[in-house]
């Protein structure tokens, strides 16, 4: 569709021996959030990686991937490097893994703001970079700001880190935001709270959102429409509400039924 | 009738480094008991100490009736026969060297179990819904799923008074968990469970009764139902708020 920020068409991802995605078809409007559903081996990450054209070599991708009006499949990569940091930006499941455990917050998040003011024409002195950073971290709601920046990654909590991610990811200003499981490591009062901000934020500044779980109740609490993958395909599209409440197809439908299977448990209902 | 109780228990990784606190709560023979616990709640630990892998540094472990003696090479012998255990990460825990037939009857070697092995073993995987062929094939031939339903089976086929499980269902996809949580309800109908877990909502679906802890410490402990319709500490309040649920409204299925 016209106007959308997000297109992806008969997108097929391949090794030499295996089809990994096959024929995947979905798009997202500007300051949309949208779902991806699957259990593991569905493919949804890989159609992430994909989308920011962080493939690994050995996988061949198919068909065509739109973003903010640029071809991502056999773009060069250093129009993939400006994509990355100008039209999206990723939040990953584990924060730990994604920071670099040597190097304190404070300028883990300043290199990402630089690099946009440099690239924007802006200033890109220190004092505009520290300002920036604070503003970060005010808009993330890390406590303690002065503390935070001066700590290494494995000096704060779980859901420390992840705000930190979230902030390196807004230090961008993308147009899409995706999350790849990113409550998935944290505890449940954690998960809450992070969910609570990813999609206040993205309301807030405007942001589409591509959201990717494996747990049916978090995407409905966070997205507006879900695709729902299995082994590579897409199963079903539609609005959250009706998809998690009135799945079409079998497969959904199971998963539907499980999750409020535990739902129902906790309502006093084994 | 009492299975275990534990009294008033404490343990610490060392000094200033204090895990549990003052815990006590009993587990009743044939009951399922929960045990909800957040990361640095305590619960691993607890359950260590439970397998007897470690002992308390305060208070005792009653286990029907006798303490619970870890370090004695005797009765830690018998009790491995009456105490079985499932772990979360199915991938780890089975030996990708042996033949399923070999990882189920482990117990009853070690455990000098007398009888015919290969037929225990074979009533131990059909109960787990796996056929017999199973048990001459190797790990890495299973999904995440059929290789919990083996170490089920290997926690069972000595036949066993108590199973404890550790997160046993939270690494495996939602789908497959739901069919995990079937087996170990039918399961559970035969010998005493505790279900250690982060996961509040297949605790639910599992165990009659629940012992919340965090930091160390039991905030709340009673019947299931109970603590779900009523919490009464601000813990368990504020983790049954954070769950997220389904969304509302009319649901077709």
């Amino acid at each position: 569709m016209m106007g959308d920020l997000l297109t992806v068409r008969g997108l097929t991802l391949a090794t030499p021996d295996k089809v990994l995605v096959e024929d995947l078809s979905f798009s997202i409007a500007p300051g949309e959030r949208f779902g991806l559903i699957g259990e593991s081996g569905s493919g949804k990450s890989l159609t992430s990686l994909a989308v920011t054209g962080l493939l690994e070599p050995s996988i061949r991708p198919a068909g065509s991937i739109t973003l903010a009006g640029e071809e991502i499949i056999g773009a060069p990569e250093k129009r993939l490097v400006r994509m990355r940091g100008d039209a999206v930006a990723t939040v990953f499941q584990e924060p730990l893994t994604a920071l670099d455990p040597l190097m304190p917050l404070g300028r883990q998040i300043a290199g990402p703001v630089r690099r946009r003011l440099k690239r924007k024409g802006q200033d890109a002195g220190r004092a505009a970079v520290a300002r920036e950073v604070q503003t970060l971290l005010e808009q993330v709601r890390l406590p303690e700001p002065e503390r935070l920046i001066r700590s290494y990654p494995h000096e704060v909590s779980g859901g420390q880190r992840q705000r930190v991610a979230i902030a390196m990811a807004l230090a961008c200003q993308p147009r899409l935001l995706i999350a790849d499981e990113p409550t998935t490591a944290l505890d449940v009062t954690t998960q809450a709270e992070i969910v609570r901000l990813i999609t206040a934020l993205v309301e807030d500044l405007g942001i589409a959102l591509l959201f990717i779980s494996h747990d049916l109740a978090v995407v409905g609490q966070v997205a507006e429409r879900v695709m729902v993958m299995r082994d590579g395909r897409s199963i079903e599209t539609g609005p959250a509400q009706q998809v998690l409440t009135r799945p079409e197809d079998s497969y959904t439908r199971s998963l539907v039924a499980a999750a409020r299977r535990f739902d129902q448990a906790l309502e006093g209902q084994p | 009738m009492t299975l275990m109780s534990l009294e008033n228990v404490g343990f610490a990784y060392g000094p200033g480094r204090r895990v549990l606190e003052d815990i006590s709560f009993t587990v009743p023979r044939g009951a399922n008991v929960g045990l909800v616990g957040e990361s640095g709640s305590g619960k691993s630990t607890l359950l260590r100490l439970m397998l007897g892998l470690d002992s308390p540094q305060q208070g005792r472990i009653l286990f029907d009736s006798a303490p619970l003696e870890a370090r004695n090479r005797h009765y830690m012998q018998g009790y491995r026969k009456r105490v079985q255990a499932v772990f979360q990460d199915p991938y780890s825990s089975l030996n990708p060297a042996h033949r399923i037939g070999r990882i189920v009857s482990e117990p009853l070697r070690s455990l000098k179990v007398p009888g015919d092995h290969r037929r225990m073993a074979e009533e131990a995987i059909a109960s787990v819904g796996l056929s017999a062929d199973t048990l001459d094939r190797f790990p890495h031939q299973f999904s995440g799923g059929q290789r919990q339903r083996i170490a089920i089976a290997r926690a069972i086929v000595a036949r066993p008074e108590l199973v404890l499980a550790d997160e046993a269902v939270s690494a495996l996809d939602l789908s497959t968990r739901v069919r995990v949580v079937d087996l170990f309800q039918e399961i559970s109908e035969k010998m005493t469970m505790v279900f250690v877990s982060h996961d509040m909502g297949v605790v639910a679906a599992l165990c009659d009764q629940m012992v919340v802890l965090d930091r160390g410490r039991i905030v709340e402990a009673g019947a299931t139902a109970e603590i779900l319709r009523n919490p009464q500490h601000a813990y368990t309040q504020s983790l049954l708020a954070s769950i997220p649920r389904m969304p509302e409204g009319p649901v077709a299925l």
